[in-house]
């Protein structure tokens, strides 16, 4: 097996891996960065999930080959919208952000599941007949070398992805909207005396987790999973979290944990193919993303330094 | 009319109330009927003594599990992973359980210590980045839960047994089942668990009420800076909060290890016992004896909720539904408590 070949093998499926996972940790960037924690995004994912194949299921006969493009774009509605009882319980009620955040994850899975069971008499749904398929880009593929590392036999999706953050990025840092929502995670009081409505920004980061989040959800169940059950989402949501710590709260960065996080989940299921890797046992390649994430935390990888105002409520008046 | 005291006793109730009352809307809005499906439930956990039995068994490691959320809430701590230190409790006790050969007088109480022990470790490195580095307990305990998870897999399959999916069974030396509280009740799964239960239950209660260390722990939870202003060593107290969580725990997993099942297994996901556990202790109030109420009605739930599809043809994850419901109320406490202050102005 040749060096090419090899890294051919690695990076298809490291892109593949992370791009629920990038898409998913954006939107945990907007939450966090306008001060409000999102625990919730492993709920929000499982809503997008349920959304993205039920929609799928049902609507293939109307809109044919566009379904799947249309099933994410409806889950990523429908998550937006769920996220906001997310930002009720926190900003309006001042609930604890995480326990709000634990209390999403139950209630996406119990709604999901039991929507489930009422449409479709039992624990999972059917699989979809269309879910996204891999193609070659145009033109690019035929590029030598880096076509067939990156433009060939890829899904469309994980490009999206990776438009998503850099967007998320320029959204953030190149635009007065931006920089509103960040001023708001730091010091909502300043913001607040400067004339930016804080309640109003960290609902609409919240929305946007939530969209985010229920894209990443659904592009995980039309990619990977193919149906909805209870262990369609296990894990990925709070992985995404992991990602936008170990990425210090910046949509880049976040993109790039992701990333590493995707290329070491595809080490482990593609390692038996790999000569260096094929002795190294499986569990130390399925923990190192999370073995690597508190080393991050614990300052070896430089220290993670988070939005100050992140997990406070704020409360107009006290200081 | 509404005391602080009160209203911190009718906020659970009126969570649970408006859970439930959320539960009945979704199953009329499906065209069920509510009175059926929660008296299905109640039947499901109180019809006979087999069910009653099932029931205490359930709630045995949620009073544990609750009071491993609830203790490290009390200084001030997010115990996330107590998921993966039941996880690797329940690996420890079933672990000693087969691999020790001894009278029940020393095996039993081995495997339940060793469950304990896990269980801290587990929680003594979280509480160790939280106390040197500042490192928030939160995301170090997911990532935990996963390491526990996947590990344990690895354990039980590659060491414990020959790429088995499952361990033996555990001995009788070392097993919390009992003869005769099965036979009380129509033989159920029911265990000497519930009584390790109760009992951490009355130790958690004393040592956080009648001891300085569990003063000083309380302190730590209320004002960090006012607490190592007045000489408290907070890093030992986060260190040592996290620990008890920990163990508290190890021996929910223990339940289940040596009591319920009598074997660890491979698991696909996790057991949701750590995370009901942080639901119990919030609606219990982070107290010993609202967690041990608290654990029963969930414990009551759940197992209720397995006779809702038999009974009234209602999927059994309406309870989830319900229990979510519960918490974003109890979370949201400041909406019921800003309710019931206006109900008291204007009884004025």
């Amino acid at each position: 097996m040749g060096f090419l070949d090899i890294l051919q093998s690695i990076i298809g499926p490291a892109i593949f891996f992370s791009a629920p996972l990038i898409l998913t940790a954006i939107g945990g960037v907007f939450s966090e960065r306008s001060g409000v924690v999102n625990i919730g995004l492993e709920g929000l994912m499982v809503m997008g999930a349920f959304v993205g194949i039920v929609f799928n299921l049902t609507f293939i006969g109307t809109f044919g080959s566009w379904t799947p493009w249309i099933s994410i774009f409806v889950a990523m509605i429908i998550s937006a919208i769920f996220a906001i009882i997310h930002a009720i319980a926190s900003v309006t009620f001042r609930a604890d952000q995480v326990v709000s955040g634990v209390a999403i994850n139950f209630l996406a899975l119990g709604l999901g599941l039991f929507l489930t069971k009422q449409w479709y008499g039992k624990g999972q749904t059917d699989m979809v007949d269309r879910p996204f398929y891999t193609t070659d880009v145009p033109f690019l593929s035929d590029i030598p070398v880096i076509g067939e590392l990156f433009f060939s036999g890829m899904y469309l999706t994980s490009y999206l992805a990776i438009a998503v953050a850099i967007l998320g990025w320029y959204v953030l840092y190149k635009t007065p909207f931006g920089l509103r929502l960040r001023s708001v995670g730091e010091h909502p009081m300043a913001a607040d005396t400067n004339g930016i409505n804080v309640t109003k920004m960290r609902y609409i980061a919240v929305m946007i987790s939530g969209a985010m989040a229920g894209l990443g959800g659904s592009v995980f169940a039309l990619t990977i999973a193919l149906n909805f059950s209870h262990s369609t989402i296990v894990g990925q949501g709070f992985m995404s979290l992991a990602a936008v710590i170990f990425g210090k709260w910046h949509p880049l960065g976040a993109m790039g944990a992701a990333l590493f996080f995707g290329f070491a989940q595809s080490l482990s299921i593609i390692s038996s193919g790999v000569p260096l890797l094929q002795d190294v046992p499986q569990v130390f390649l399925l923990i190192a993303p999370y073995v690597l994430t508190i080393l991050a935390l614990a300052g070896v990888i430089g220290r993670a330094e988070a939005p100050k105002a992140i997990g406070t409520p704020y409360i107009k008046g006290s200081r | 009319m509404f005391s602080n005291r009160l209203v911190n006793i009718l906020i659970p109730i009126v969570s649970v109330f408006l859970g439930l009352l959320v539960g009945a809307f979704i199953m009329l809005g499906f065209g069920y009927n509510p009175l059926l499906g929660y008296l299905s439930l109640w039947n499901g956990a109180f019809g006979d003594s087999y069910f009653f039995g099932e029931t205490l068994r359930q709630v045995t490691p949620y009073i544990l599990s609750g009071l491993a959320v609830a203790f490290a809430f009390r200084t001030g701590l997010f115990n996330i992973g107590v998921e993966g230190q039941v996880i690797v409790g329940w690996l420890a006790s079933v672990w000693v359980g087969l691999a020790i050969d001894a009278p029940m007088i020393i095996h039993l109480p081995l495997a339940v210590l060793a469950a304990a022990l896990a269980g801290a470790a587990w929680g003594f490195l979280p509480g160790l980045l939280k106390a040197k580095l500042g490192v928030h307990e939160v995301i170090v305990t997911i990532m935990m839960n996963y390491i526990a998870l996947y590990t344990s897999n690895a354990l039980v399959r590659n060491v414990i047994s020959d790429g088995k999916d499952r361990t033996e069974r555990v001995p009788e030396t070392a097993s919390l089942t009992s003869e005769w509280l099965a036979s009380l009740t129509q033989y159920s799964r029911l265990h000497f668990g519930l009584l390790i239960a109760l009992f951490a239950a009355a130790v958690m209660w004393f040592l956080l009420n009648k001891t300085a260390r569990g003063y000083e722990l309380r302190a730590v939870g209320f004002n960090q800076d006012a607490s190592r202003y007045a000489g408290m060593n907070v890093g030992r107290n986060i260190i040592l909060s996290m620990v008890i969580s920990g163990a508290f725990a190890g021996l929910a997993g223990a339940m289940e290890g040596i009591g319920t099942f009598g074997y660890q297994s491979v698991k696909g996901g996790f057991t949701n016992i750590g995370f009901d556990g942080i639901a119990v202790a919030l609606l219990g109030g982070n107290a010993a004896i609202g967690v041990v109420l608290a654990a029963f009605l969930f414990g009551t739930l759940k197992i209720g909720a397995l006779n809702m599809p038999t009974g009234a043809g209602v999927p059994t994850e309406l309870v989830d539904i319900v229990i979510a419901m519960i918490i974003f109320f109890v979370a949201s406490s400041y909406m019921i408590r800003w309710f019931l202050l206006k109900i008291k102005k204007e009884g004025k």
